[in-house]
This record gives C-alpha cells, structure tokens and sequence, in this order.
C-alpha cells in the first residue's frame, strides 16, 4: 500500500515536472528575445570640482572666546562595543575639535568627557544618565546610532541637555516630540530621493530595480527610494539579513533586465549579493547606500565592488584639506565615515560656550536658533531639529578604493 | 511593462504571485537549488548520523561546519593567494589548491567534530545524563565556537580570496550551469555514495548501524560503542568540511563567525525533511530543499523565502511525520 502511494507519488511529481518544462521552453523563447536588448550606454559620472566653504566657521573662531565657569562637552557613544569604529571616528573628531578651540581660545577652557554606550539600545541608559548627572557638562556630540538615541531620548529632553548626533538617520527621531534632538546631517527620507535622483539623472537608467534587505533600515530606504522612482521602480526583490546565497533574487533582476540596480542594505549581504550579480553576468550599474559605504565591502566583493555608486548623506573628510591634515596629524588615520560632521556639531556647541553661555538651557536655546556656515554645509534648523540644507554625496568604487564624486543636488 | 505590473500589485495585495517569474526562471532556478542543496546535503548528514546513532540533534555541527571554512579559507592564504583580483591559475595548481584545501578543510571539521564529542558529550553520556542535558550542551558548545571565532577573528567577513570565477560550462534549457555548480554537484554526490557505502557495506559502518538500532546488544556483541560515536562524529565533521570548500567557492565572503548559523537550520530542516537517522533522506531533502527555496522565491518574493521552505517542512511531515524517506538509520532500505 505505502510503496503503491509512493510510485503514485513519483508519478505525479513527474507530471508535474513535465508540465513546468513545457511551459518553461515556451517561456523561455518569449524571455531570450526580450533579453537581447542591450541597454542603452550609458552616462559616466565623473568626479566633481569641490571647493570647501571659506567661510566655515572652525573650532578655534576668533579667539577672543570667554566662557563661564568651567563648562565642558561630551562624547556619548560606543568607543569600546558594536561598530566601534563609526563612534571612534566621531569621538577623535571631537577631541580634535575641542583641542584646536582651547588652544586658540585662552579665555575659554573647555574640558572633554566621554561616555561609552557600547552602541545599544539596552547598555546606552546607564552612560548617559552619568552625563546628565554631571553638571559640568553643557553639551552633547551623539549619540550616533538611531537605536540609542531612541532609547536615551526621553531622559536627555527632561534632562534639558541638548545632544547634537553627526550620524543617527532614522527619520522618526525627529518625530517623537523631544527638544533636546538636532541632527547634524540628512536623514534615510533625504537620502532615499536623492540616491534615485542619481540613479535616473546621473545613471540615466529607466528602469531599476530595488533589492531591500529585511532590516529596518534597508526596508524603509527602499521605500523612500521606490516612492521616488515611482514608474522606473520596475522590479522589486528582498533578501533576508545572513544571506549567502541569492540566485533566485538575481534570477529576477535578470528576467526584468534593468538599466540599474539599487541595494538597499548592509555591507555584509551587499557584497556577496555584488559578487553574484557580476558573475552571473548582469553589468547594470549597481547603486548602494551609506549601510554599504565601508571599506570591508571592497574587501568582500573583491572584482565585483568595481565601479559600485554609493549614496551617503556623509561628505568625505578629505575634501577639507586643514581639516584632514590636523586629523592624521593628531590620530595618524584619515578622517572616517562621520568625522567631518562630528567636528562641525562640536564647533557649534564650542561657539554657545565662547559667548559665555552657563547653562544647559542657554546652550540648548543657542543650538535651536544657531545659523551658520559649518564645514559639510549650512547649519540651520526647523522646529523638529532637522536641518534645511541636506547634502547627499554620491561615491564610486574606484581600484579599491572608495572615491568620492559629487554632491546630489 | 508587465514586469511593472507586478510590482504594483506587491504593493496592493500581501501576496504577489508571480507565474511568469516562476517558468521562466524554473531550469535556472532548478540547477541553482540542485547546487546549493548539495551543500545542505552534505551538512546534513552530519545532524543525521549523530542522531541516527546518539539521538542527539547535535546544534554544534554548524560551528564545525564553520571551522572548515575558516580552515579552506586560511589553506588559501596560506598557499599565497591575496584578496582581490581572482588568481589566474593552471588546472593542475588549481586542482592542486583546491584538493588540499580540501583535505585541511575535512581534517579540521572532522577533527574537531571527534573532539567536541570527547570534550562536550562523553562526559554527559559516562554520568547518565538526561538527553536535555545533550541538548542544551549542543547550543552552549555551538555558541562558544561561534564566539571565539568573533574575538579571535572580528565581526566582519575575511577578504574574500577567490581561485576560481564561476563560469559557464554548458546550457540547460536555456539555463547557466557554471563550473563551480558542476564540482559542487559531482562532489556531494560522489562522496555521498561513499558515506552510504561506507555505512552499509563495510564493518564499521555494519557497527554504526547495530549502534544505532539496540547500543546494548550491539556492545554485547562486541562492538566498541564508544568508537562507533567517536567514527560517526569524524564521518558527519569529514563531510562538512568538504561541504565547507565548496561553500566557501561558492561564496567566497563566507568566512565569517557565524557563517554557519542559517545555513546549519536549513541543513538541520534538510535532515528532517528527507527523513533525519536517513543518509538518503538528507541527500533527498537537501536537494529539495535547495528547490523549493528558489521556486518560493521566484513565486512569491523574497521575503517569502523561509517560509515557503518551512512550509514545505510542516506539510512533509504532517504526512510523512519521519520525513520523506523515513527515519531510521538502521532500518534505512539499502
């Protein structure tokens, strides 16, 4: 009985079997035929002149700072735990900045403390309560991670104490009703419009598709940048965070043959997904965000990470030419992924204290109608604390490298 | 476009099914699955034999899984290829490479595989604990792996080193078939028909499977009970580690901590679905598995993809509640 089920059983599966291959061969004419377009050539972006602000104002300001007391600024952020090297690069930038200010500034000491959240929602609490408890401090540089910053939120808006972040971008931070929050850079709804504004214009690709991952992040930039694509969004695919291997999603980027390709997610998926894409002969230009936007991506991918675009509401620390020689002067590295924007939120918090500013709720005021020209851009913000001029850059894999190209403007 | 169709229709309704997708994409998709599920096979036998054998679902077989990467991976460097361009070598270097690549990469996950048996499960099974206790053993030695791997080696993928570019090697109804898909199907297959030979044609393997049946009786009939465990734990962690190569081939920034994590539940899924204590039925549900994924995939959209292969998983067994194949090592139909 059980072995005339299984015979049953194989019989029928081979039916089936038999019926998709039909099907699949008549498919399969139709699909060759649509395939055999080739794209049309498309557009090279090129590197764009890029001349620094002259009148960004800088860490030292004129030197006639005279503050009250003895105020001081901190860095509360991971130095120790997960993703580390992001709030390394945020924290060394701040120190640079506050070093720079006192040694211009005779009349306006200001000390630096640090407070290690290791980078999580659950450990951040702790640290930044510690902060708030000191009342020397005035001002703080963080937190960088969206997550954190969530978690702590509540406590720094009671606390008075005003938090300037050079990297959280979750859009919703700003929505939760805190005064405390300002952002020193755009936000994932900023970023999601500008990197399809690149896709169409500068790539001028029409049809694009969009592979997100199943991260909240990656999710709702795919959404920003789908929304911004609107008809060009011509194919969609998701992938799963631990994805190795991801044939069948390639498969539907091949059947929709785009002009482009936009990964929306992490390092650690994007580049085996890079590598797969390019060995399965698929050239069309691949598009990634900041979440990419790291030097290990070049390692994974290898050949692959070749000429990949990156989006990032991040400006390359190397196009200040002072400010990087000062970096590796003082840290012997290059400035990293948020260095520049750290030591612009520094400078403004720095400028508060030289007008002789005493107290948290005269800084927080002072951030609030603060209006200036920084090193990455305008500084100036609404009500929610986001600001009004929101740079994306776009970036190229060049020879191993990652090479900056141009404002999306 | 018809293409754009369906994407609005994801947007609107939860489900979006995609029958173009699915036809055109089925030789391809089928060749893919066919690959990837040879490496799920191959994993899979290690969860197998051991439970065949001990009863136990030994969590830890992932992490030695990821020890073979790691070792292929450091053979490579070791051999002097460097990250980056992939190295143009002569089919005798490279055959060279990979067979000794190969060969650490199976002594390394073989040999830990024996050693975690000696250090984590012999000591519970001499003082009579309960098989919870194994259980719980098995995720605590599999997270300790994994963590050790993070402290000594980092969070992040090492630089992928590649020997060889998938290429194409002939056309299936239209569909890619690559070189790399080709050694990967050949090899699984290849050293499956050994294992199965091995457990049922020769004398150790005759041990293994009177093990497996009645421990008791088999010891009184004088078989070494503990080297059949120790023999089934090389044989699960030797065919991972070949598993591993063409893992790390396949996807060359696989080397990384918890690399083994995902792949392990589907090559545990795998062993269940075939028939887990089956050495067939891990072969069987590998492949289909690998399938099914790639079908779901193309049918449904990615974010699909897990649940159509767990699906599958609860339907099989709602029927065939031992798997596709049956459960039993020892009963296995030879």
């Amino acid at each position: 009985m059980s072995r005339n089920r299984k015979v049953l059983a194989v019989a029928a599966a081979l039916a089936g079997a038999m019926v998709l291959s039909a099907c699949a061969g008549g498919g399969d004419a139709g699909g060759s035929s649509a395939g055999g377009t080739t794209s049309a050539p498309r557009a090279e972006p090129t590197q764009a002149p890029f001349t620094p602000p002259a009148d960004a104002e800088l860490p030292a300001g004129d030197g006639q700072g005279q503050c009250s007391g003895d105020p001081s600024i901190a860095y509360v952020g991971t130095i120790a735990g997960a993703n580390a090297g992001l709030g390394i690069a945020i924290k060394q930038a701040i120190e640079l900045a506050i070093e720079e200010h006192n040694e211009a500034n005779a009349g306006c000491q200001v000390t630096y403390k640090e407070f290690d959240t290791a980078g999580s929602p659950q450990t951040a609490l702790a640290p930044t309560v510690a902060a708030i408890n000191d009342p020397s401090i005035l001002g703080v540089v963080g937190l960088p991670f969206s997550g954190e910053s969530e978690a702590v939120g509540p406590a720094l808006t009671e606390a008075g104490l005003v938090g300037l972040t050079p990297s959280a971008t979750r859009p919703d931070l700003s929505q939760k009703g805190w005064t405390h929050f300002f952002r020193g850079l755009g936000n994932d709804s900023v970023q999601g419009p500008a990197a399809a504004k690149f896709i169409t214009e500068t790539l001028g690709a029409q049809n694009v598709c969009v592979i997100r991952d199943d991260s909240a992040y990656g999710q709702g930039l795919a959404t920003e940048v789908t929304k911004a694509l609107g008809e060009g969004a011509s194919c969609e695919e998701e992938i799963k965070t631990g994805q190795t291997e991801f044939s069948a999603a390639i498969g539907t980027i091949e059947s929709a043959s785009p002009d482009a390709i936009f990964f929306s997610g992490y390092y650690a998926e994007g580049a085996p997904f890079a590598q797969q894409l390019r060995d399965a002969g698929i050239e069309a230009p691949l598009v990634v965000p900041d979440g990419v936007k790291d030097p290990i991506f070049v390692q994974n991918a290898g050949e692959a990470s070749e000429g990949v675009y990156m989006t990032c509401p991040c400006l390359p620390g190397e196009v200040f030419p002072e400010f990087l020689e000062a970096y590796k002067a003082r840290w012997n590295v290059d400035p990293q992924t948020y260095s520049a924007e750290a030591y612009d939120a520094t400078t403004i918090l720095l400028r508060g204290l030289d007008q002789g500013i005493s107290d948290r709720a005269g800084l927080l005021e002072h951030v609030r109608n603060y209006q200036g020209q920084g090193l990455t851009k305008q500084f100036a913000w609404n009500a929610q604390g986001e600001l009004n001029e929101t740079p994306v850059w776009s970036y190229v894999v060049k020879d191993g490298q990652i090479q900056r190209l141009s404002p999306i403007d | 476009m018809i293409t754009h169709v369906t994407s609005v229709l994801a947007q609107d309704s939860l489900i979006d099914f995609n029958f173009e997708l699915l036809i055109d994409r089925f030789w391809a998709n089928t060749i893919d699955g066919l690959s990837y599920g040879s490496i799920y096979a191959l994993v899979a036998i290690g969860y197998t034999l051991v439970y065949g054998v001990l009863k136990l679902i030994n969590f830890a077989h992932s992490e030695i899984f990821v020890i073979g990467i790691f070792a292929a991976y450091f053979t490579f460097f070791a051999l002097g290829y460097a990250p980056g361009e992939t190295a143009d070598l002569g089919l005798f270097a490279l055959i060279g490479s990979l067979l000794l690549a190969g060969v650490v990469a199976m002594a390394a996950s073989g040999g830990s595989a024996v050693l975690l048996e000696r250090v984590a499960y012999r000591p519970l099974r001499k003082r009579g604990a309960p098989r919870l206790v194994f259980l719980i053993t098995a995720i605590g030695a599999s997270f300790a792996i994994q963590q050790l791997f993070l402290i000594f080696l980092g969070g992040n993928a090492q630089p992928s080193i590649r020997l060889l570019r998938p290429t194409e090697a002939f056309e299936i109804f239209g569909a890619r078939v690559t070189n790399i898909q080709i050694m990967t199907v050949v090899a699984a297959v290849v050293l499956m028909f050994v294992a199965d030979t091995f457990v049922n044609r020769t004398r150790l393997g005759r041990g293994i499977r009177a093990v497996s049946q009645d421990p008791d009786t088999a010891t009184l009939m004088g078989v070494n009970r503990e080297r059949v465990f120790m023999l089934t734990f090389l044989l699960g962690g030797v065919l991972a580690g070949a598993a591993a190569l063409f893992y790390l081939m396949t996807i060359p920034a696989a080397a990384i901590f918890n690399g083994g994590f995902l792949l392990g539940i589907k090559a545990f899924t795998a062993a269940v679905l075939g028939g887990i204590g089956n050495l067939r039925g891990a072969l069987v549900g590998g492949l289909l598995l690998g399938v099914v994924e790639n079908y779901g995939q193309s049918f449904f959209g990615g974010e699909w993809r897990d649940v159509i292969a767990f699906v599958l998983l609860i339907v099989v067994l709602m029927f065939r509640p031992t798997g596709i194949l049956g459960e039993s090592l020892a009963k296995a139909r030879a």
